[in-house]
C-alpha cells in the first residue's frame, strides 16, 4: 500500500482532495496537551523549558525569561502552550549541537507563568536579539506567532520592530531585572485590550 | 469584553479564524488587532530538528507504550499517512506527537473530570518520525466522544490531536484528526470553525480496508499537508517513474 513520491493522491486512500490539494487546517491544542507533548517519561514537559542546563559549556549570558498569558478579562490563561525557537549567542541558526534552541513551557506553574531558562541569543543579521514565540491554547483555533526582544539591547534598528506601530512595540520587549539567580526578563502576553500583544502573520 | 472589530475575523488561508464565537473559549482569547505580516526575508526559516534518539521503542503504539497490567481496552486502529509540503513532496524525518482520550472518552489528566472510566493501561500519547517517504504510522485505540461545556449538550467528536514540526518554525502545525461518518462533526464548533468545507474534509481520515489488519485492527489513512513557504530540507532530484 505504500505510495511513493509526489502526488497524485488517489481519492480512495487520501483525505486530501486531489482536485483541491492544499494545507491541513489548524485546530486548537485543547486543554490536555500536557499529556502528549512530552519527550518520554525521562523528560517531562516541566524540564523542556530548560534550554541550557547548569554545567553546559555553552558561552553566553544565562538568563531566565518569564511571563504570563492574560485573556481579555486580564485573567491568566492556565492552559497555554508557549514554545520558543532562538539563535545561539553567536546568532546562528540552527544552533550548535550543545544547544538545541527550542524550548516549550506550559502556564500551569503558580501564578500562571511560563518560564524559560536559556542563553541570550545573538543578533541575527540586522535583527536585534530575539526569541521566536509560538503561542497556542484552548480557545485558539490557530496558533499565534510573536517575538520577545530584550530591554537592555539596542532594538532601534530592528527591521521587524520597524513594522510595528511605535506605541505597540513595548508589547514585544521583555524588561530586565537583576535577581540573586541572575538576570530575569519579564513579559506578559496580552490576548486583548490596550496592551494587546503584537502577533505576526507568517502564512 | 470589548466589541470585536470585523477585520479581526479575517481568516488566514484555510485556517480557522481566531475569533469564532460559537466556540466560546475563543471570545476572550482571540486578538482584536490585525496580525502584522512578516515579510519572507525577515522570517527565521529554520526549526528544531529531532532525531531518532528522542524516540523510545513503542512510542508510536499507545496499545503498548503505557501498559501496566494488561492490554488497554478499546477498538484498535492503525493510522497511517504521509506528511507533505505544499508542493506535494514528502517531509522526511519530521516529529509528530499525538494525544487523545481513551476509548471511553476520557483523558488521563487531572483536569478531565468526565465521569467515564480511566484505563490504567492507556496514556493516549505517542511520538513518531516520518520516514524517507514522509510516512508515519500510529497504532492506537479509537478515542471516544466526550462532553464539554461549550453549549448545552455539547460533545466533542472522536479525535486525535496531532502536533507536527515541519521544516521551519513557521510551519509548526497543531491539528486534529477526525473519523469518517461521525454524526457529531456537524455540531462541533471546533471542527466547524474551519470556514471551507474542503478544508474541513482534510481533517477527516479515510477508512481503508487494505490497511485494516485481519483479526487485529481497523485501518485509517490520514495525510497531512503543511502550508507556508518554508522549503523542504533534504532536497534531492525527484525519482518519478
Amino acid at each position: 500500500m505504500r505510495t511513493e513520491g509526489r502526488l497524485p493522491l488517489s481519492p480512495e486512500d487520501s483525505n486530501i482532495p486531489r482536485d483541491a490539494f492544499g494545507p491541513s487546517p489548524s485546530q486548537t491544542v485543547g486543554p490536555y496537551f500536557h499529556q502528549g507533548l512530552v519527550h518520554g517519561q525521562d523528560l517531562p514537559l516541566e524540564r523542556e523549558n530548560l534550554l541550557v542546563v547548569p554545567g553546559d559549556p555553552l558561552q553566553g549570558e544565562r538568563v531566565t525569561v518569564t511571563g504570563r498569558v492574560l485573556d481579555g478579562d486580564g485573567l491568566p490563561v492556565p492552559d497555554a502552550l508557549v514554545e520558543v525557537w532562538q539563535a545561539d549567542p553567536a546568532g546562528r541558526f540552527p544552533p550548535d549541537t550543545a544547544f538545541h534552541g527550542f524550548g516549550r513551557s506550559d502556564t500551569r506553574r503558580e501564578g500562571g507563568f511560563w518560564l524559560f531558562r536559556t542563553v541570550k541569543p545573538g543578533r541575527v543579521g540586522s535583527q536585534a536579539p530575539h526569541l521566536n514565540v509560538w503561542l497556542g491554547m484552548r480557545g485558539l483555533l490557530t496558533h499565534l506567532p510573536t517575538r520577545i526582544y530584550f530591554s537592555d539591547e539596542d532594538n532601534g534598528a530592528d527591521p521587524v520592530l520597524a513594522l510595528v506601530p511605535p506605541a505597540r512595540r513595548p508589547t514585544l520587549i521583555a524588561r530586565r531585572e537583576e535577581t540573586p539567580d541572575g538576570p530575569l526578563y519579564r513579559l506578559d502576553f496580552h490576548m486583548q485590550g490596550e496592551r494587546e500583544t503584537v502577533f505576526f502573520d507568517v502564512d | 469584553m470589548t466589541q470585536t472589530p470585523p477585520e479581526a475575523q479575517a481568516t488566514r488561508g484555510v485556517h480557522p479564524p481566531h475569533l469564532y464565537p460559537p466556540y466560546t473559549s475563543s471570545v476572550g482569547r482571540a486578538p482584536h488587532e490585525r496580525l502584522i505580516p512578516l515579510p519572507d526575508a525577515l522570517r527565521d526559516h529554520t526549526g528544531p530538528v529531532f532525531g531518532t534518539d528522542c524516540l523510545r521503542p513503542d512510542d508510536n503504539d499507545t496499545t503498548r507504550n503505557a501498559r501496566v497490567n494488561g492490554e488497554p481496552i478499546g477498538e484498535r486502529i492503525i493510522v497511517r499517512g504521509r506528511l507533505l509540503d505544499s508542493t506535494g513532496r514528502p517531509v522526511r524525518g519530521a516529529l509528530i506527537e499525538t494525544w487523545q482520550a481513551n476509548a471511553a472518552g476520557r483523558y488521563i489528566h487531572l483536569r478531565d473530570q468526565h465521569d467515564a472510566p480511566l484505563d490504567p493501561n492507556f496514556s493516549g500519547t505517542a511520538r513518531m518520525l516520518t520516514d524517507e517517504y514522509g510516512e508515519y504510522e500510529l497504532l492506537t485505540l479509537k478515542p471516544g466522544a466526550y462532553p464539554w461545556r461549550n453549549h448545552p449538550n455539547a460533545w466533542r467528536p472522536a479525535h486525535i490531536h496531532f502536533s507536527i514540526f515541519g521544516t521551519g518554525f513557521t510551519q509548526r502545525l497543531v491539528s486534529q484528526m477526525y473519523f469518517p461518518g461521525d454524526p457529531l462533526l456537524a455540531y462541533d464548533p471546533i471542527y466547524q470553525g474551519i470556514p471551507d468545507e474542503k478544508g474541513r474534509s482534510r481533517l477527516v481520515s479515510r477508512f481503508d480496508l487494505a490497511l485494516t489488519q485481519p483479526e487485529w485492527a481497523l485501518g485509517y489513512r490520514f495525510d497531512i499537508v503543511l502550508g507556508g513557504p518554508a522549503p523542504t530540507p533534504f532536497e534531492e532530484p525527484d525519482h518519478e517513474d
